[in-house]
């Protein structure tokens, strides 16, 4: 039995009939991960014997009878996910031997669930970046073609799953950080609604845009480990306290009459052809199974990414302001006096496009400028967020491509930050608006890279969205997953 | 909208509590003018009469009850601090000597 090529439903199954234990699942994906590691760099740190221990755990639990649906089933964290006495880095200097003291909330819930975690994936330096090109740690490689980013800031955690270093894995998304990586390494990545998932214990880059969220290979799975996480946190202040569905029991729902708005902002110039193409081919696969589908227009749709770098940029520098080297993380050896010991540990901790935005922000919110940028961007948020409650009275789900190319090589935009960011041209607006977003492989393009459709839905409307991307996926087939040869 | 100076990317660098070389400077100052470039979009969009929106959903403040409950050991709370004495952070000196 090839136990990598298993679905997390079908191990709960042979786990459930004995016929597997966890740490055979666990074992074959540290193998896994032993011979692909050295191509890949999706990991920053490795924890094998902790999750043979979790194993071991998770396999009495299912003999108790006392599971879940993901118990014994291991999974990868992205490194800004704090875990307890586990080094939790963010891919930067700063936080390079960073233990935290606690346990981030979705972590304990995974503990609790018994799922075993082989390590922590490498990202974008605090999540800032889109192709793991700014990792401390040196980018991850595309397990498609090793000469191409796997997009970021969550490209580590993209390209274990990608790669069967990992059946599920946890991101996060502030701008597109889950879903660009998702569409350029070819499976589904969720950002939930705003409040769905606890931000708690997760190193902040921009507080109002912020959200934890599922890699997996397929729908099904990703709705599983959403359902896992989901909860109300009382540790998180923003924590939406309402019921949460189980979002496995969502999938079969009948697109048959669910309205399909299609806007036009999001098919622009600089679309690739083979992208427009699939996206096409999934709309129509709605449309073949009795959805309606409605023109619709997102009018401010074209300066979200505008406004997203604005109010990111000013919500990190603030966020950012913990790093002084006081508490915790780097200090600089520089110490004349508190000030320059603040202005060195923060050079010397920083990389380059952190540092830019932490200026950026920082200008955007000086007196004088603060009116100019950081409230005119809150005032086009605004504007963006009522196009999608007007666009939401006319139809169910709105269907995107998730990134206007697939995956770029590695050193083509790192030197022009504003190349860089539009990779997010399509992903930002879900965060400024706080409404929920996927993306799923919808295809190859001719030169055998993933091309991703995004599907938005309305604020806690995971379970259409999830319904849609579900027929989506058995309309269109897997796309398979790629042969990286080690 | 206008565009920043060297001058402006000091002061800032100052309020961020960041020291930058030189050349950090002038890099800082050409890739900060290309993106303030980008952003002059935002004022081709009329916002008379729109209220900013700072967060997506609305904020509430969330009570509970004042009890005691186990806090963070200090132990674990002093885990990383890069100059520990005695459970306590230390720092340069803030207050000069006479």
């Amino acid at each position: 039995m090839d136990i990598l090529k298993k679905s997390v439903l079908e191990l709960r199954e042979l786990l459930d009939k004995g016929e597997i234990s966890s740490r055979e699942i666990v074992q074959a994906y540290i193998d896994r991960i032993e011979k692909t590691e050295p191509k890949l760099n999706s990991f920053v740190t490795l924890t094998f014997e902790e999750a043979l221990k979790d194993a071991d755990r998770a396999d009495e639990m299912i003999r108790n009878k006392t599971h879940t649906t993901l118990t014994g089933i291991p999974i990868a964290l992205k490194d800004n996910i704090s875990t307890y006495h586990v080094k939790t880095t963010c891919s930067s200097k700063m936080l390079e031997n960073y233990r935290p003291p606690f346990d981030a909330t979705v972590v304990e819930l995974i503990k609790q669930a018994g799922m075993p975690i082989l390590g922590k994936t490498n990202m974008d330096e605090f999540a800032m970046g889109s192709s793991t090109e700014t990792s401390y740690f040196g980018p991850t490689k595309n397990p498609w073609n090793l000469e191409y980013v796997p997009g970021g800031s969550s490209g580590g955690s993209a390209a274990s799953v990608a790669a069967k270093q990992a059946p599920l894995a946890l991101g996060t998304d502030t701008g597109g950080s889950i879903r660009q990586p998702a569409a350029f390494t070819g499976i589904v990545g969720i950002k939930p609604t705003y409040g769905l998932v606890s931000r708690y214990g997760v190193v902040p880059f921009a507080s109002s845009l912020d959200q934890v969220g599922p890699f997996a290979r397929t729908v099904a799975e990703s709705a599983a480990l959403l359902s896992l996480i989901a909860q109300y946190d009382k540790y998180d202040s923003t924590s939406l306290n309402n019921p949460r569905p189980d979002y496995l029991r969502s999938l079969e729902k009948d697109v048959k009459g669910l309205r399909v708005g299609v806007p036009k902002e999001f098919f622009i110039d600089g679309l690739d052809a083979e992208v427009e193409q699939a996206v096409r081919k999934a709309v129509k696969a709605l449309e073949d199974q009795g959805a309606e589908i409605v023109d619709i227009e997102l009018p401010h749709s074209d300066k979200a990414l505008a406004t997203y770098y604005i109010v990111a940029t000013a919500e990190c520098s603030s966020n950012l302001a913990r790093f002084d080297g006081v508490r915790f993380g780097h200090r600089s050896e520089n110490t004349k006096d508190s000030v320059t010991m603040f202005k060195h540990t923060r050079a010397e901790g920083f990389g380059p496009e952190v540092k830019r935005r932490i200026m950026l922000g920082t200008y955007a919110l000086s007196a004088g400028y603060y009116d100019a940028y950081y409230l005119k961007a809150l005032k086009v948020r605004r504007l963006i967020k009522e196009d999608f409650d007007k666009a939401f009275t006319k139809v169910d789900v709105i269907i995107t491509p998730t990134t206007p190319s697939t995956a770029f090589k590695f050193g083509e935009k790192v030197q022009d930050p504003i190349a860089m960011y539009l990779s997010d041209v399509f992903t930002t607006t879900a965060n400024l608006a706080g409404i929920p977003a996927l993306s799923m492989p919808a295809g190859l393009s001719s030169n055998n890279l993933p091309i991703g459709v995004q599907i938005i839905a309305p604020s806690l409307a995971e379970e259409v969205m999830l319904s849609t991307a579900y027929s989506i996926e058995k309309a269109l087939g897997s796309i398979g997953l790629p042969e990286l040869e080690v | 909208m206008s565009s920043i100076t060297k001058e402006t990317v000091c002061y800032v660098a100052d309020l961020a509590r960041l020291y930058l070389t030189d050349e950090e400077i002038e890099q800082m100052t050409e890739s900060l003018n290309k993106i303030l470039e980008f952003e002059e979009q935002l004022n081709s969009v009329n916002t008379d009469n729109v209220e900013p929106m700072a967060h997506a959903v609305p904020l509430n403040n969330v009570m509970r009850e004042d009890v005691v409950e186990e806090s963070m050991p200090i132990r674990e709370a002093m885990l990383n601090a890069p100059d520990e004495v005695e459970g306590f952070f230390r720092v340069p000196r803030i207050i000069e000597k006479d």
